[in-house]
């Protein structure tokens, strides 16, 4: 039990008692994680834009059909995702496990199907268009590095966050794992899902095929 | 106030029709981009609207999705000014040979 003074003390901003940002530390851990992975993506595209502005013979690939309509519905799929993820953010306030469970295990099922269709094209470019990390038939050889390295980087961040959501979902349904812990994991996969609001247009939609 | 009582005040965030209009929003910025993308517009033109458009977009998922809207304003000034600031490093350093690439490059 602690006297008057120390009550005063462990409330001042400098002594931990207070939390200036009104949030746990793995909240905020996940929003500084956010900050990082935020430029080291913006640092990619960036580059990206550079050399795609500066290179007059960048391939276009990218029919409407298969390749265009393909990549809008993976981006709707992750929106969609998103938005399930909200439901089970929402789910966990109101402390309703079954139905946080269930959101979640079909946030999941949007990042397996967006995976599976990533992979689908990208089995397709290597495998009957020749497109390599190295090579293409059509223009630039860097469009290769760039196409592969961006979307594959993002392609992981998706998995990573199907398996973190798996695991989270299995705790949560379990009771070991807080309401916090949910809304920390749908911080991480909506950031996901704004980090391909910046792919789909700049890799795809800058690359069509008239 | 404790943190306790600091996150429970947070949480108090958008209803499930705001999300969902929401990500209509997003969805049907979407399809303009696609929409946009047959319009055979200069490469320089065609990225400057497509990142604007897809700043919006962000901006919507942090806000919403992602609560930002609905946290305390220390945490934007927190996050959002460092990272524009890091952004804007970026690009100053591309500026010189960037801008000389551009006119060499055919239109």
């Amino acid at each position: 039990m602690h006297d008057v003074k120390t009550e005063v003390a462990l409330e001042s901003a400098w002594s931990g008692g207070k939390s200036p940002f009104a949030m746990g530390s793995k909240k905020l851990g996940m929003w500084l994680f956010i900050v990082s992975d935020t430029l080291t993506f913006s640092a990619l595209l960036i580059t990206y834009s550079y050399s795609r502005l500066t290179n007059p013979n960048w391939p276009r690939p990218f029919p409407i059909n298969p390749a265009i309509i393909f990549s809008t519905t993976m981006t709707v799929v992750l929106l969609a995702s998103s938005l399930t993820m909200v439901m089970a953010v929402m789910a966990s306030q109101r402390n309703d496990r079954k139905k946080t469970v269930m959101w979640m295990v079909a946030t999941m099922v949007g990042g397996l199907l967006f995976t599976g269709l990533h992979l689908t094209e990208w089995m397709n470019m290597i495998f009957k268009e020749h497109f390599t990390i190295t090579g293409n038939p059509e223009g630039t050889p860097l469009f290769g590095a760039v196409f592969f390295g961006i979307t594959g980087l993002h392609m992981t961040h998706v998995m990573i966050g199907v398996i973190y959501l798996g695991i989270v979902a299995f705790g949560y349904g379990r009771g070991k794992f807080s309401a916090e812990d949910v809304e920390v994991n749908g911080l991480y996969w909506h950031f996901v899902d704004l980090v391909w609001m910046f792919v789909f247009p700049m890799i795809y939609l800058m690359s069509v095929k008239y | 106030m404790n943190i306790q009582a600091h996150a429970e005040e947070a949480h108090a965030g958008a209803s499930v029709g705001t999300n969902c209009a929401v990500w209509g929003g997003l969805v049907a910025i979407t399809f303009l981009e696609v929409f946009l993308a047959y319009e055979e517009l200069q490469p320089s033109v065609m990225l400057t609207i497509l990142v604007i458009l897809s700043v919006v977009k962000a901006a919507l998922i942090m806000s919403f999705f992602m609560h930002l809207k609905y946290e305390k304003f220390s945490l934007v000034l927190l996050l959002i000014p460092a990272t524009i600031f890091c952004l804007c490093m970026m690009f100053i350093f591309f500026f010189p040979d960037a801008l000389r690439l551009l006119q060499m490059g055919p239109h």
